[in-house]
């Protein structure tokens, strides 16, 4: 990790010393801000800096230049401790058009805060209509109470490129090398690697066009920072969530991958296609969302526990499978990357409304294990535990990311790879003679599992209900004792767990209770809170069935318990009998005690600062002294 | 007559399997139903090939004939209305080494598992598909099936059905990468005993569409064809089954067909006045999913945790 070589002799301030900043390069989709957002993430990563990326996704496929919905590109949250979500409104914004940012402004992503550069080029457009936009968006900016930079980027440009559409990328990328004192050697040695295909002649162009937007800034930009690095000696990785569950299922020894085509979970299994072969690995794209889960469970079946990654929309489709596999016990792994509902709702965008999805649908009662990764580390280490369990326990696992964890990227201490995680051979020795199909431990509901080639195992796999010999069985004992069973598999694993940690102190005025991808958001909101001084904690679920354990007791050290959650519910108070958000509902019914629930449904990551409003005003203190440390990215 | 050849030479067998050791329980089929006979013939197959139990599956959906696996002492998959296949295709995708068998039926196939038929076809996954078409749901007490006849009356359709039957061997040959279809009847074991054998030896997707009697729901519609022979065509062809004249002997009605000729498969399909009995098409040069899908199932966890090191030093900062 070498010291920022950019030469800013002729810079007119010295540069800014800050904790952490939100970057956001936003453009029409094609401009290649991608590129250039990921350049900047890796280079700062690299140089010893925390990082959180997060893709802005145009609503529409192809949507037309200069359009609001059309807001394309990256948002880079980098600092000098580990980043764990978003953030909230964007400290420095590079744009290209003046459009795009309307896009991100309806997302609520910039405040007073927020300074942004933006392309100029507009201002002298030939179309009338695009001057006129250019200049009553600047008014409205202004108004707005934005700082504005305007740059003449396309001019700089032109000087290198005959399009320079094509070189704008790169060339922000050197602005923001030199803003942010990057090394431009990194630099030059990623965007070799990036371009390493494209050959000598396009790597020697944008090194030219990297070397052109540091000397522009020289001269434009009157600010520099600087980023302190982590303290980080550890080996680190960088990914999104959906590759770090791809290579879960990697390390977790699975071989087998069943999908079909769905926003936002499909890139996990396009990762994989490219790769698992080496792992002796393969990835079947089934004919639907049904046949996915029921090819995998045939593996599954015959010895090989499969994996199928959907979201919800193919949730709801394979239902009737899952209810089979609870009903036979048929060990697969389910990753559900949650994105909004109900129906086709909001592909490419974050929500946790699958819980109760994931907990109660299936046909009469089919309890399984329920798993939430919080963080990217953990989406790949809950694959590995999440073979272990559908194994041990014999039933299915969902596990429920989302499209916040899916599209984001972080950095995280580099797994060491054991052989242990990996799944065993298929047992193949003769089956145990007497011993039933299921011969279930009548405190645990376990039973050992005969598999395909087991001699002296063969029995018949059946959805009706069964007595331990897989014998169809209508009697009402018979199923009473299987569902029992399968239940009783529940409480055993629930016997297995310690009470998850609470962040902050053990009691207090407050205590959120979040689960899912929403970790870094509420706990960055709770150190915010509690640094203003509020008696706030939290407390994070990461199985949701069996549910963790001791709530109870930690329940009872705070005035108050409330949940936050990205999903719908009628705001508390509202209206006679509120719908409660999901995770309040099964709370509720699982503690029997009231819970508290605030959520949301924006299609959006929850940034700390509005929780931190959630929390004021649940605590009813929403006129707080002014403290340090309140606002994202302040410097200090 | 264990290991005992026809040539009176022995095998000595470790273990030797008589049909006793494929049948489980009684069949709670009905008395007079084609389903008993078609089980019969599996197990002898099972017999005659020695399958070991513990290596062969048998899969199902529901319906009266996706009981057939409750039946069978081998494994079985007996799972969901229609989906059948993709369990089957599941299991023989990392275990090419088991003998995979799928009991089907008109309605569970054709109806509600017509997508999954569609694209079974096309993985040609070496396994045997038997569809037992009695033209009628059984289980549920008599509807409409996609294969029922034009004004076959049912509890769906008491006046009679309204639409002309969907000829399953037909579609089936039209999907792409289709490599085996025959038709036989349920009424004459010996041609079914062939078809079935010869769908066994086939390498790849094996369909075939058996005549099926249901005396309880839809005895009119095999009727006739049973007490008048000529209403049966016997499709022949030196590359086609070859029956033994105990199983041809009644039937005067014959068509000479080659079964690699797939044009000409469709249109002995499809003939309405007559039930054609005998190979429709097969073709062992087409590719076959299980070979693709199996690739890598003996790599080591050595090779498993190289793999996965060599991706993370990809995402190494
Ligand atoms: S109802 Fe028909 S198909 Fe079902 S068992 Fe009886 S005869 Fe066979």
């Amino acid at each position: 990790m070498s010291k920022a070589t950019t030469k800013n002799g002729t810079a007119q301030t010295k540069p800014q010393t800050i904790d952490e900043h939100i970057v956001e390069i936003v453009c029409d989709s094609g401009e290649g801000a991608q590129k250039a957002g990921t350049l900047f993430a890796t280079i700062s990563a690299k140089m010893g800096n925390g990082i959180w990326t997060v893709e802005i996704i145009p609503a529409e496929i192809k949507p037309p230049a200069r359009s609001r919905e059309g807001a394309s590109g990256n948002r880079i949250r980098v600092g000098s401790k580990e980043m764990t979500n978003a953030g909230d409104e964007a400290n420095l914004v590079v744009a290209l058009n003046e459009q795009v940012l309307y896009g991100r402004l309806s997302q609520d992503a910039y405040g007073p805060e927020t300074t942004i550069l933006l392309e100029s080029v507009w201002a002298t457009d030939p179309d009338a209509n695009i001057r006129d936009a250019y200049t009553a968006a600047l008014a409205d900016f202004s108004a707005r109470g934005l700082n504005v930079i305007e740059l003449p980027i396309h001019e700089a440009c032109s000087e290198l490129m005959t399009d320079p559409r094509l070189g704008k990328n790169i060339f922000v990328l050197g602005i923001l090398c030199y803003i942010y004192q990057r090394d431009t050697a990194l630099a030059k040695q990623e965007i070799a690697n990036i371009f390493a295909k494209k050959g000598e002649k396009v790597i020697s162009t944008n090194h030219a066009l990297l070397d052109a937007g540091v000397e522009f800034a020289i001269k434009h930009i009157p600010f520099t920072y600087t980023i302190p690095n982590m303290d980080v000696t550890d080996d680190q990785v960088v990914m999104n969530g959906n590759v770090a569950v791809a290579l879960g299922v990697m390390a977790s020894g699975m071989d087998m991958v069943s999908m079909y085509p769905i926003t936002p979970a499909t890139s996990a299994s396009h990762y994989l296609a490219g790769v698992f072969d080496q792992a002796g690995g393969f990835v079947h794209q089934a004919e639907d969302e049904i046949a996915a889960i029921g090819f995998a469970l045939g593996a599954s079946y015959a010895g090989k526990t499969a994996c199928t990654i959907t979201s919800g929309p193919g949730m709801a489709l394979k239902t009737e499978f899952i209810g089979l596999a609870v009903m036979s016990e048929i060990p697969i792994v389910i990753v559900n990357v949650q994105r909004g509902g109900p129906s086709t709702g909001l592909p490419t965008k974050v929500e946790q409304g699958d819980l109760l999805n994931a907990m109660y649908a299936a046909t009469g009662d089919a309890p399984k294990i329920i798993m939430a990764p919080a963080t990217i580390e953990e989406s790949f280490y809950s694959i590995i535990t999440a073979r272990q369990l559908a194994e041990a326990f014999r039933t299915p696992v969902i596990v429920l990311t989302d499209a916040n964890l899916a599209t984001g990227q972080t950095l995280y201490k580099r797994p060491v790879t054991k052989e242990d995680w990996l799944a065993p051979p298929i047992d193949q020795s003769d089956w145990h003679a007497g011993t039933p199909a299921y011969a279930w431990n009548e405190e645990t509901g376990i039973s050992p599992r005969p598999i395909p080639g087991q001699k002296g195992g063969e029995y018949v796999l059946t959805g009706l209900a069964h007595t331990p010999e897989s014998h169809v069985a209508y009697n009402p004992q018979a199923n009473q004792v299987g569902c029992d069973m399968r239940s009783r598999k529940i409480a055993a694993l629930e016997q297995t767990f310690t009470p998850p940690k609470v962040h902050g102190d053990e009691s207090g005025d407050l205590l959120i209770v979040g689960w899912g991808s929403t970790l870094g958001a509420i706990e960055e909101a709770v150190d915010r809170a509690r640094a203003k001084g509020h008696k706030v904690s939290s407390v994070h679920l990461r199985y949701l069935s069996p549910m963790e354990v001791g709530l109870e007791e930690i329940f009872a050290k705070f005035k108050k318990v409330m949940t936050v959650e990205i999903n719908y519910s009628d705001p508390m108070g509202s209206v006679a009998h509120p719908r409660p958000s999901q995770l309040a509902m099964m709370l509720r019914a699982h503690l029997m005690q009231e819970v508290d629930f605030w959520s949301i449904v924006p299609g959006q990551p929850l940034g700390p600062n509005q929780i931190v409003g959630v929390i004021e005003d649940k605590l009813g203190t929403t006129k707080p002294s002014k403290k340090k440390n309140e606002k994202a990215g302040a410097g200090k | 007559m264990f290991g005992l050849k026809q040539d009176w030479s022995l095998d000595v067998l470790p273990r030797y399997f008589t049909l006793d050791d494929y049948e489980s329980s009684v069949p709670r089929w009905c008395a007079g139903c084609g389903d008993h006979g078609i089980l019969t013939t599996v197990q002898r197959i099972c017999r005659d090939k020695q399958l070991l139990p513990e290596k062969t599956v048998c899969v199902s959906g529901i319906g009266c004939s996706s009981r057939f696996p409750h039946y069978m002492s081998t494994y079985g998959f007996h799972g969901l209305h229609g989906r059948a296949f993709p369990v089957a295709c599941g299991i023989k995708s990392r275990r090419p080494d088991l003998d995979v068998w799928v009991a089907t039926g008109d309605g569970d196939c054709c109806s509600i598992g017509a997508g999954h038929w569609v694209h079974a076809v096309r993985y040609n996954m070496d396994m045997v598909a038997i569809l037992f078409d009695n033209n009628v749901y059984a289980l549920t007490k008599k509807q409409s099936s996609p294969t029922s006849q034009i004004g076959q009356s049912t509890n769906t359709h008491p006046k009679g059905a309204p639409l002309p039957p969907l000829n399953p061997s037909t579609t089936t040959l039209s999907i792409t990468n289709c490599s085996f279809v025959a038709q036989t009847v349920d009424w004459n074991p010996v041609h079914m005993h062939e078809t079935l054998k010869a769908a066994h030896e086939h390498k790849g997707f094996s369909f075939v569409r058996i005549f099926q009697r249901c005396p309880v729901f839809s005895e009119e519609c095999f009727a006739e064809a049973q007490t008048d022979p000529d209403l049966v065509q016997l499709v022949e062809h030196d590359n086609g089954l070859q029956v033994s004249e105990s199983g041809t002997r009644i039937y005067k009605n014959r068509r000479t067909h080659d079964p690699s000729d797939l044009v000409q498969a469709m249109a002995v399909s499809n003939q309405t006045d007559v039930l054609p009995i005998g190979l429709l098409y097969q073709n062992e040069t087409m590719p076959i999913y299980n070979e693709y899908s199996s690739v890598g199932i003996n790599s080591t966890p050595e090779d498993k945790i190289n793999a996965l090191n060599h991706q993370l030093d990809r995402f190494a900062i």
